[in-house]
């Protein structure tokens, strides 16, 4: 008892600090939350009658203001399509990037400058990106067409390139280096290193950040807006006007027809369902991951 | 050090551990032609040697004499320059950001910081174990004794033979040959560094630099190193870093003793813990300062 007795007792004061502070905490995080939660309420409560009507993921949307509406097979495929060439080509260079800046230009000033336009890049509105790809690629009718699906790919690339980089830059700085200078002890060519040491020992990182620069190019709009614009007939081909799901919930919620609207949240709901499928995918492969 | 005797030792040893039943007929005769290769080791020569981190001198004209098949320790307090020196004869230095150094390192006759040698056959030929031991997270045991030869592109006739081998030399085959296929960071701290030295003897280099490869285990995986390093003396010339004297004592040939970049003395490993004939080379063996 004399021990505990020999300890200052704490003052009324700074436990009745400590309840306000607290409560303070809480009632900011319920604060955030209900936003979140009344987006997935709303989201799922009208979005659900939308999955429910018969052949809403099977058919195209017609397009027409009277009628039936259709479903928004298109729109779900085009945007499948749209995202694969974007990450097709924003990984392998993400990561290039990355590898270059841990293995070879490390704190240089070049490095250090690319860097900084990374981050540049990463706050630059997603509406720059279809802008710029805009005045590049569609005006001047490149390959043919104005707008085209593969042109919306592109500028999802820059959407996605800051954010592998800077992911997977982060994941590399991770690979300690006692691995790279363990592997080059032993004679290996740094390429070599590269291939068989550093990449396989990020690997689930690097697929979780580059999961999340997915999930994040498949809600965009923007980028779309001036590059891909819209076709509501479902199409295989990159070079032509493709339907997306961010573009057709933009044309269907303004719609003044109830049913269309509704076809909107539906795919709202399935656009969310799918990203967090990704995210969730990301979750998964980042908690198996074998990196110490 | 009589060396038809250690021959014969080391051939009944490697043909008792080579004859596995699984692998009798071109076990031995392997196992033979390792053996034959008695005193490969090759001397290193450090001339002049200064290193620098940006504008620290860290190493300040070194000059020491590895001679083959021996066992030299590096003693020293923390900072004297001792795993910069290692580092420099494998030009593992190049590594560190800033970090250069002058004069030469030879290895027999090879000018090892010609500027037309290849950095990576340099550490071919001369192979270096860390403090920690850092096996590949993401590689089996059997992958990462095979990590140097895959790394280096070199073909191998008979991998598996050697990588057998190489964990016998380290004397990890018994306890991992059921379980090569599971990965090395699941082995315990000690088996892991053995793990990297059966790594480093599978790329089969001249000069084996070890920077303080027990500093990290416990006492009885100290022990295993230590025996190791007195086996492996037999094939290949070592340097080794450490920071334990009584460990200097048991396994090197001749000691040398750095104080703030510079050698102060190198002799004997007995001269050097008896009898030195420095006098700040006697407070610190005895544990005066340091």
């Amino acid at each position: 008892m004399s021990a505990t007795n020999a300890f200052p007792q704490i003052s009324a004061r700074r436990r009745r600090t400590d309840k306000v502070m607290r409560a303070s905490l809480f009632a900011a995080t319920m604060i955030a939350l209900i936003p979140l939660i009344l987006i997935i309420y709303y989201l799922i409560h009208k979005g659900l009658s939308a999955w429910t009507q018969s052949g809403f993921f099977t058919t195209d949307p017609t397009g027409s203001f009277f009628g039936s509406p259709g479903g928004i097979r298109s729109a779900i495929l085009g945007s499948l399509e749209i995202v694969a060439l974007a990450t097709l080509i924003s990984i392998p260079t993400g990561i290039g990037v990355a590898l270059y800046l841990t293995e070879y230009g490390k704190q240089s000033w070049f490095a250090n400058t690319v860097r900084y336009f990374v981050d540049v890049m990463t706050g630059v509105p997603s509406i720059m990106m279809g802008l710029f790809i805009y005045i590049v690629l569609v005006i001047g009718r490149v390959g043919g067409s104005g707008f085209a699906a593969w042109k919306g790919s592109v500028a999802l690339w820059l959407l996605m390139l800051p954010i592998v980089i800077r992911s997977s830059e982060v994941v590399l700085l991770l690979v300690p280096s006692s691995l790279r200078e363990a592997a080059l002890a032993l004679g290996a060519p740094r390429w070599r290193v590269v291939f068989r040491v550093v990449l396989p020992t990020a690997a689930s990182g690097l697929v979780t950040g580059s999961l999340l620069a997915i999930a994040r190019g498949m809600g965009e709009t923007a980028p779309l807006l001036f590059t891909v614009s819209t076709a509501f007939t479902l199409t295989f081909s990159l070079n032509q006007q493709m339907n997306t799901m961010p573009f057709l919930i933009y044309t269907d919620i303004t719609s003044p027809r109830a049913e269309i609207q509704t076809i909107a949240w539906g795919t709202a709901l399935t656009l969310v369902v799918i990203v967090l499928i990704l995210n969730l995918l990301a979750r998964f492969i980042a908690s198996r991951s074998r990196m110490a | 050090m009589i060396p038809p005797d250690t021959t014969s030792k080391e051939q009944s040893d490697m043909s008792t551990a080579g004859g596995l039943p699984s692998e009798p007929p071109q076990a031995p005769p392997q196992a033979s032609k390792a053996a034959s290769a008695e005193k490969t080791g090759h001397a290193v020569k450090l001339k002049n040697l200064n290193a620098y981190y940006g504008g620290q001198h860290a190493i300040k004209s070194v000059t020491i004499d590895f001679p083959p098949n021996e066992v030299t320790a590096l003693i020293g307090p923390s900072g004297s320059g001792k795993s910069t020196v290692v580092r420099c004869i494998n030009r593992m230095h190049e590594e560190i950001p800033g970090a250069r150094a002058e004069g030469s390192v030879t290895l027999d006759e090879l000018d090892i910081y010609d500027p037309n040698v290849d950095v990576t056959a340099v550490r071919r030929l001369i192979g270096m174990v860390f403090q920690k031991p850092n096996p590949f997270p993401t590689m089996s045991i059997f992958d990462n004794v095979a990590a140097g030869l895959r790394l280096t592109g070199t073909k191998s006739s008979d991998l598996k033979e050697l990588v057998h081998r190489s964990l016998v030399s380290v004397g990890l085959w018994d306890e991992v040959k059921d379980r090569l296929n599971e990965p090395g960071i699941g082995l315990s701290g000690g088996q892991q560094q053995r793990l990297c030295i059966a790594r480093t003897v599978a790329i089969e280099p001249e000069v084996i630099l070890m920077d303080e490869p027990a500093s990290a285990l416990d006492p009885i995986s100290t022990l295993k190193i230590e025996e190791l390093v007195d086996e492996l003396k037999e094939r290949y010339t070592i340097v080794i870093v450490t920071h334990n004297m009584q460990q200097a004592a048991r396994v090197a040939n001749s000691t040398v003793f750095m104080l703030e970049g510079e050698v102060i003395e190198h002799d004997e490993t007995n001269k050097i813990f008896t009898n030195p004939n420095d006098e700040r080379t006697e407070r610190y063996v005895t544990g005066k300062f340091g």
